[in-house]
């Protein structure tokens, strides 16, 4: 039983991981992803990727909309820059796979530091209007540009391999998304233990506070912008290598507002409610059909309406959640860790 | 008293009594709404400087303007710290990194941070360490992080906040959360120290404990303070100079006796009676 937290030297005291409970459940959840895809079929392995990729890309919007408190509906473009980009060097200039991630994370912080310029200006639901504008501006490029996107068309990424292996079976590309998943949670949390992420946090809560500490507002707001938009290039460019194809109806506005309800219902600013946000709503779908199938012989005609029933229990869950526990799946794990720390003495 | 930048908590490098900010004419409107007519003062190093008058003299304004949230439409402010600086015009930033910080009227913490991580914000300024290795929490990062962690427990350990350090300031009571604000401000190891109605709201027993820090700070670290207060008793006991404010214009500037004894302020205050 843990009964305080109490530490004998500065650097034990700002350790990342604090007690024992805390080593073990780090340690048991980086055996889970290890372990899982010698066990899972290809169609749990896919949804694990595709998790893996919204991990990414919900901890990137977080940073930026949960710790420095700059509200986007840009997330679908900046993910189209990321793709786009990877796909592009990869297609048309012959740039290696793991060579064009990167890059596209790079070409996508540059982008998304551009957009974010108006952030100083801007706050609240105006930036919403103009992050939203972004995105819009992005699509339009990236529909239009027909000489280098292909517009419309769907853009063809060529196999990813290496020394000479494919590497575009789900299996492969598990270690490759995870692999940078587990950098992506480290980097993050590593920056919240120092002044960058604390002046986010900062600008979030008191920003006029933030800038009479020295803090200087346009700096970190366009860093945040960047940091984020990098991690949220990096979700896309791994969609491109991992699907192969990279259409424009993959980074819609729906994008934005699917990752805004992940970090939603999983926490804002919060590294462990991104992941369970983008594990939940990931999987919420598949559930919903799960359920759909099952009700098959119970409700007739019940094939036309299937679809439309997903859809709205979608909409339900989330109003569930927001109305249950507005601090989200986070603050439910907090509670069950709670429990457990005094268990079985609670009382 | 010895030289400012020989405190751990002070960045001046001034002798006591030599001038550190000097502020003429400053003129600040708003609209119709004249906030401040054409006040000077001066700020000598190492002193306690009060600034009293009404609700709606213009104190919270000549911070601000100070501080650079205001801009005055007339007048200068020049502060000096290593070499003579025209603030007037720089953004807040820029005037928090020569070393001039304040704490607000109103609480202004970040609510959801820790005490300590609120303190640690301070030192945001003294913090070099660049993204790559922050991300990496390796090298510099490190280092700095660890090295400024026990710098704010001195401070934790002189406003007597060792038992809350860990809670997150919204938890905390109204007189701690002043007191972390004011810890706040010191973790940026300033050279002059604005403070906004520090004492206000609280009861007499922690407005002797606040006092009491403020006379620390000032005595031990030699830090210069400007501070806005309404009780009369606290002005008189720790202040060197009093300067007055009413409708936005400095009506009286002296020791605690002269203006004890000033007809102008005993107006303003009294009214015609
Ligand atoms: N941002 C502002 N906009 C408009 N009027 C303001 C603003 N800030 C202060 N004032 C006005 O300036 C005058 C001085 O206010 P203030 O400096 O807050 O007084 P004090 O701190 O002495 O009580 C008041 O009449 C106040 O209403
Ligand atoms: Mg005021």
């Amino acid at each position: 039983m843990e009964s305080g937290i109490f530490h004998t030297t500065y650097r034990a005291d700002m350790a990342l991981r604090q007690t024992p409970a805390e080593k073990v459940r780090v340690v048991l959840a980086v055996l889970l992803v290890l372990c899982f895809p010698f066990f899972a079929d290809r169609f749990y392995l896919t949804l694990a990727n595709q998790i893996g990729i919204a991990v990414i890309g919900a901890i990137g919007l977080n940073l930026l909309v949960g710790y420095t408190g700059q509200i986007s509906l840009g997330q679908g473009g900046f993910m189209a820059v990321g793709a786009y980009t990877a796909g592009l060097l990869t297609a048309q200039l012959g740039v290696p796979w793991y060579g064009s991630i990167p890059l596209a994370c790079l070409a996508t912080a540059v982008v998304g530091g551009f957009f974010g310029i108006p952030s100083l200006r801007l706050k609240g639901l105006y930036l919403v209007i103009a992050t939203l504008a972004a995105q819009e501006i992005i699509l339009w490029i990236v529909t239009h540009w027909d000489a280098v996107t292909g517009g419309v068309d769907a853009l063809v990424v060529p196999d990813p391999t290496l020394f000479g292996i494919q590497m575009n079976t789900d299996f492969r590309f598990y270690w490759v998304i995870w692999g940078l998943a587990g950098l992506t949670i480290l980097v993050t949390v590593n920056l919240f233990r120092t002044h960058i992420g604390r002046a986010w946090i900062a600008i979030r809560d008191q920003d006029i506070a933030a800038e009479v500490m020295g803090i200087g507002l346009f700096r970190y707001k366009l860093l945040a912008f960047a940091t984020s938009s990098f991690f949220v290039g990096l979700a896309g460019a791994l969609i491109a290598h991992y699907r192969n194809i990279v259409t424009w109806e993959r980074f819609t506005v729906d994008v934005s507002v699917t990752y805004l309800a992940m970090i939603i219902i999983g926490g804002l600013g919060s590294v462990a409610g991104a992941i369970f946000g983008a594990v939940f709503i990931t999987l919420l779908p598949v559930f919903l059909n799960d359920a759909g199938q099952a009700l098959r012989g119970v409700i007739p005609n019940i094939d036309t309406i299937l679809p439309f029933a997903e859809q709205a229990a979608f909409g339900i869950v989330i109003i569930l959640f927001l109305v249950l526990e507005p601090r989200g799946l986070r603050r439910i794990w907090d509670r069950i860790k709670d429990y457990f720390r005094l268990w079985p003495f609670s009382y | 008293m010895r030289r400012g930048f020989t405190h751990q908590l002070n960045s001046s490098a001034l002798d006591p009594g030599q001038r550190q900010l000097r502020i003429e004419g400053l003129g600040l409107h708003f609209g119709e709404l004249v906030a401040l007519d054409d006040v000077s003062l001066e700020i000598r190093q190492g002193e306690i400087m009060a600034i009293i008058g009404p609700n709606g003299a213009g104190k919270t304004s000549l911070l601000n303007c100070i501080s650079g949230l205001y801009r005055p439409q007339k007048g200068r402010i020049l502060f000096t710290n290593r070499g003579e600086h025209d603030t007037t015009r720089l953004s807040p930033d820029r005037i928090a990194r020569l070393g001039i910080a304040r704490s607000f009227q109103n609480i202004e913490l970040f609510r959801h941070m820790s005490v300590l991580d609120n303190l640690l914000s301070g030192c945001s300024i003294h913090m070099k360490a660049g993204l790559l290795s922050c991300m990496l929490y390796w090298g510099k990062a490190e280092r700095e992080q660890l090295a400024f962690r026990r710098f704010v427990e001195d401070i934790v350990d002189l406003l007597e906040i060792a038992a809350v350090r860990k809670q997150t300031v919204e938890s905390l009571a109204y007189g701690l959360q002043k007191r972390v604000e004011l810890g706040r401000a010191l973790a940026m190891k300033p050279a002059l120290l604005l403070l906004d109605e520090p004492m206000a709201g609280m009861n007499s027993e922690e407005k002797e404990d606040m006092a009491r820090f403020i006379l620390d700070v000032n005595e031990e670290h030699g830090i210069t303070i400007v501070l806005i207060e309404h009780d009369m008793g606290v002005i008189m006991d720790i202040s060197d100079r009093i300067a007055v404010l009413n409708f936005g214009s400095k009506i009286a500037e002296g020791s605690p006796d002269e203006i004890r004894a000033d007809q102008a302020v005993i107006h303003a205050y009294l009214g015609d009676e």
